[in-house]
């Protein structure tokens, strides 16, 4: 079994080595396990830890703090919009921003990208527009097309089941003999699926090139991690499927840069999966649907406000020498125009006739379209085009806007 | 008699059957202090506690699954599975168990569950949080599917479903789950399951829906009526397996035609069934073909087109007309 302890931390026990030990019938020896390690880097008052403290290229860091905040700034927006019936039900991002950045800046566009939906800097990064995350969320299959240039899946909204077909396309990798990374993302609550134990399972045993990125958040909607899970950390469980484990502060950037890093040049190198584990908060609602308030308290969730990844980012990046204040002013005001311009363009798109077109839930079904299927195409056609008729206007117009 | 809505009466049956049977228990994601995503669970945490009440872990395979277990110890496990669309995770210990206990041991042990599970669409919902996979279900043996279509019904069937000695599937239309309000009976009631209900008689035509769908039947009946001066038949299948179709075959005979209406996928959906059933004893008395207006057979379109592909009563009317002028 991997050792690693790279980074010598606070250890976190682990609950089974006890329960291991307690043999009494015969003399029998406790199975070594490795422990699992703690990372943090950068602390919830931007204080760095210079032993630990990585080497970014001044460009890297303003690549990763441009993303992250770009993240944050659409996911308020996409709030605001929400509340004004603008955009349909979304789950927030917000706070998630370290997590995804942290760790999709170390993939080359070759490698694949297989997101749970919490990670909008990473697609952002990886090259989806504001205006696919506007048209997702405000129901619109073409939100959910994948940008040319990547190896990216679309967000996936069926908890856990994503973590298979990352597993997958890393076993497709090994089997072709090709040098690639895997980078998936999964939460608390998608810890209990069946799917996470397959996914986890299978990228072990053909060693697939696979980074299991889980973002603690603490919460299933409203079923807190201990209700959850017995055990004390997840990346624990990475010692049971044989693969290298650790939990970093999922707020420090830099903590998920540095584990991220070393995972991926494991996996580049054939040497197979990683579980990192990134500790965070939601401090936003599950969706824009929940109410968080009927399961958890305002003094945690202020406690823990606090520590969100953005601001300590900001300050460490500040003290840095990296930004001025006078340049990170003209970066909120470039990314808001950035933000607004997608939205205004979006809005148009979506009473557009090639985006409003209903006839579109047809086309995409079958790369050919069966007879049956085309029959029923004509039919509701045959209907559209009557009550067109009957209204005197495209049926389009005539329903509304896709609001 | 109180006036409630359909969210409000499921709540009350819930509550009702953990009162008068110790046996029953709620389980699914956010059911307790939460109280569902749907509210459902109003009020149950606080009063039967977390013995009666399991905020689970996030795996639908593990509720259904261990509700079967407990089913079989004696219990009488109420699931919830947050949304129909999340169901099939748990589809395979349903298919594979949950329906083939009592088969399989001859009658030694049986499986005495509910899974209730939200469906359909309606409610501007994200992608997999508006399917009405029903009939994966009815084409299950062993499972009971049952789907109400108002607040009353739904208190009735869903204490049958709670009592009935084999698994039930209890499907809730989400789109009626707060669309109207019904007088509901003090004392508790039941609906036997496997009965379907005459919801208005008429003697030109038969339409046939359930669910959420029967109330764009029921827009159909009154603008045939108003404009064609059609006197339509209405059946709320209520039950949809075990289907029983000797209400829709007595309405054939007097009508002579019928268009089925369901928003689930056309193929090998429900209304495939109804015309098979019609088919097979009714066929004589046919003066037309039997039209479906269901959802097409593509996944239902994400909610900004979902209107285009659930059935509405223009939809209806049109199918109806062209059934009359046949």
């Amino acid at each position: 079994m991997t050792n690693y302890v790279k980074y010598p931390l606070k250890a976190i026990p682990i609950s089974v080595q006890q329960s291991l030990k307690v043999v009494t019938a015969m003399p029998r020896k406790p199975i070594e396990l490795p422990q699992i390690e703690y990372m943090s880097i950068l602390d919830e008052d931007a204080v760095v830890d210079k032993a630990l403290e990585p080497k970014i290229a001044e460009e890297e860091l303003k690549n990763i703090y441009r993303y992250m905040l770009l993240a944050r700034r659409t996911d308020e927006r996409m709030l605001m919009m929400q509340r004004q019936g603008r955009l349909g039900t979304f789950p927030q991002s917000s706070g998630h921003e370290a997590i995804s950045m942290g760790s999709c800046i170390h993939l080359k566009k070759s490698d694949w990208h297989v997101p749970a939906y919490r990670e909008l800097a990473g697609l952002l990064y990886r090259g989806w527009s504001i205006d696919s995350t506007l048209l997702y969320w405000n129901g619109y299959e073409e939100g959910a097309r994948p940008p040319e240039g990547v190896n990216d899946l679309p967000v996936c909204v069926p908890i856990a089941s994503q973590l298979l077909h990352a597993a997958g396309i890393g076993m497709g990798m090994n089997l072709r003999g090709e040098k690639g990374v895997v980078m998936t993302y999964f939460g608390d609550g998608a810890s209990s699926e069946g799917d996470t134990h397959e996914a986890m399972n299978f990228a072990a045993v053909y060693q697939a090139p696979v980074v299991f990125m889980c973002l603690n958040n603490q919460y299933a909607i409203s079923v807190p991690l201990s209700k959850q899970m017995r055990n004390a950390t997840l990346a624990q469980r990475a010692i049971a499927y044989g693969m290298p484990g650790i939990r970093v502060d999922g707020n420090d950037v830099l903590a998920v840069y540095v584990a991220a890093k070393e995972a991926v040049e494991r996996a580049r190198a054939g040497e197979g999966p990683t579980l990192i584990e990134g500790l965070t908060y939601r401090f936003t609602p599950h969706t824009t649907a929940d109410d968080p308030k009927r399961y958890r308290s305002e003094e945690e969730c202020n406690l823990w406000t606090k520590r969100e990844p953005l601001n300590r980012f900001k300050k460490y990046l500040l003290n840095k020498g990296v930004y001025t204040e006078a340049q990170l002013t003209d970066l909120e005001e470039e990314l808001d125009a950035e933000i607004k311009a997608a939205i205004a363009r979006t809005e148009a798109a979506a009473v557009s006739e090639e985006l409003s077109n209903p006839l579109a839930m047809f086309d995409y079904l079958y790369a050919d379209m069966p007879p049956y299927l085309n029959e029923q195409r004509e039919e509701l056609k045959s209907h559209l085009d009557k009550q067109k008729a009957k209204a005197g206007k495209s049926p389009q117009h005539a329903s509304g806007t896709a609001r | 008699m109180a006036l409630m809505n359909m969210a409000k009466s499921i709540n009350l049956a819930l509550f009702e059957a953990m009162e008068r049977d110790e046996k029953v228990i709620v389980m699914g994601e956010d059911v307790g202090p939460d109280e569902g995503v749907f509210r459902i669970t109003e009020g149950l945490f606080h009063k039967f506690g977390e013995k009666r009440v399991l905020d689970t872990p996030l795996a639908e395979s593990g509720i259904v699954g261990t509700a079967i277990g407990m089913a079989m110890y004696g219990m009488k496990p109420v699931c919830e599975i947050q949304f129909s669309g999340f169901d099939y995770y748990s589809f395979h210990q349903l298919e594979c168990h949950a329906s083939r206990f009592r088969n399989r041991t001859r009658g030694r042990l049986s499986v005495p569950m509910v899974m209730r599970a939200p469906y359909g669409g309606g409610i501007r919902a994200l992608e997999h949080h508006s399917e009405s996979r029903e009939a994966i279900y009815a084409h299950t043996p062993g499972l009971k599917v049952v789907i109400p279509s108002g607040p009353r019904n739904a208190r009735a069937l869903l204490h049958s479903a709670i009592q009935d000695p084999d698994p039930v599937i209890y499907y809730e239309p989400k789109a009626i789950y707060r669309l109207f309000k019904e007088e509901v009976p003090e004392k508790m009631e039941t609906l036997p399951i496997g009965q379907s209900n005459i919801v208005k008689e008429g003697k030109d035509l038969t339409i046939i829906s359930y669910g959420a769908s029967l109330r764009a039947a029921l827009e159909a009946v009154e603008l045939l009526e108003e404009e064609d001066g059609v006197k339509a038949e209405l059946i709320d299948l209520l039950t949809i397996a075990p289907l029983d179709a000797t209400l829709i075959v007595e309405s054939i005979k007097k009508t002579g035609r019928a268009v089925i209406v369901h928003e689930g996928p056309r193929t090998c959906g429900l209304g495939a069934e109804v015309v098979a059933r019609v088919n097979e004893a009714a066929f004589l008395y046919l003066e037309a073909p039997i039209r479906r207006v269901t959802g097409f057979d593509t996944p239902i379109p994400y909610f900004s087109k979902e209107r285009f592909y659930l059935p509405d009563a223009e939809r209806v009317v049109a199918a109806c007309r062209e059934t009359l002028s046949f």
